[in-house]
């Protein structure tokens, strides 16, 4: 097999990045804080926070 | 695909992608927003999650609010889905995947004397969406802007689809949103207009000078899993593409630029079959 076949694509290292991220988020609680701040209307984005 | 018709092609999936993650209907007659479980996660596109219909999270929005917090935390979450997006799709988010995209698309076929894809001075233009990311969305959430409370500054003083997902229907169904817009709402309200005329002549102004979101994803456009591959040794020059390209970009930049909004309207009128989409692996 030669030495560029076995090359891995930078996407995959990309969402390995990601899925690791997605771990620490997990970690760390934050999803939490996504989903407190996505079920209250947002009253900077709507123009009168 | 060509014999299909990809524009039409992205066309239905760009429609039926916003109605699915905008489908909360039930949120635009009663002027609530859905909180079920799904808002744990972001979409791809910019789809403000105060917009009665929206099932997930804006990663725009979820951005800066994690930053605008007082404890300043890296942003993990957030990071991990736009990683995720961003290396499998890269700026197909932006041509497929972004209610916003659609709408500049929609305003763009309303027929105008003289259409243009770019704005004079496009070559310092197109900077403008990174001075939006490190200026508004980082450094302006990370720094207390008009007062002593942070608040995500590009939310709050330009994004549009916050403007025309978010704000327009929840006040035409909640009176006591109406009642409370002020001097910011105009603010907002103008941009909005603004950007939906000036759609009307230039191709997607919004994503090519000023969406964040956008910024992000064009980094990962050149090592994304989707892209267009275009095979040098077999084109002819003749210069079909750069002509259908909606943002005016040149063979060898297509796909690896992080202007390709990776429409594939480009594979589609190459007469020597040197562009692919999606790229044959």
């Amino acid at each position: 097999m030669s030495r560029q076949s076995k090359k891995i694509p930078k996407w995959i290292w990309g969402v390995s990045a990601g899925l690791l991220l997605f771990v620490a988020g997990f970690a760390t609680q934050q999803y939490d804080d996504i989903y407190n701040k996505a079920i209250m209307i947002c009253l900077e984005c709507i123009g009168i926070g | 695909m060509k014999k299909f018709g990809l524009a039409k092609l992205r066309l239905q999936f760009q429609i039926i992608y916003t109605i699915i993650t905008n489908g909360y209907v039930y949120g635009f007659f009663t002027g609530k927003i859905y909180k079920g479980p799904l808002k744990y996660a972001c979409v791809p596109g910019l789809n403000c999650y105060s917009c009665p219909g929206a099932i997930g999270s804006c990663p725009l929005g979820a951005l800066q609010n994690a930053l605008a917090k007082n404890k300043v935390e890296v942003p993990f979450a957030v990071l991990g889905f736009l990683f995720v997006f961003g290396s499998i799709f890269g700026r197909f988010v932006c041509g497929w995947m972004c209610p916003f995209g659609l709408f500049q698309d929609l305003l763009f076929k309303i027929p105008f004397l003289h259409k243009r894809k770019r704005l004079p001075g496009h070559n310092i233009l197109k900077y403008g969406k990174y001075v939006m990311l490190f200026g508004l969305v980082i450094l302006g959430s990370l720094m207390l802007l008009g007062g002593f409370v942070k608040s995500p500054a590009f939310c709050k003083y330009i994004c549009p689809s916050g403007t025309l997902m978010g704000a327009l229907p929840l006040m035409a169904a909640n009176a006591d949103l109406r009642a409370l817009a002020g001097g910011l709402f105009g603010w907002k309200l103008a941009i909005l207009i603004v950007l939906t005329l000036v759609s009307v002549i230039i191709y997607r102004p919004f994503c090519q000078y000023l969406c964040p979101l956008g910024a992000i994803y064009g980094w990962f456009n050149r090592f994304s899993l989707v892209q267009v591959h275009w095979e040098k040794e077999k084109c002819i020059a003749c210069g079909k593409c750069q002509k259908s390209c909606p943002v005016d970009l040149k063979p060898e930049e297509i796909s690896v630029s992080p202007e390709c909004i990776k429409c594939g309207k480009c594979a589609t009128v190459c007469p020597a079959d040197c562009i692919h989409f999606p790229a044959k692996r």
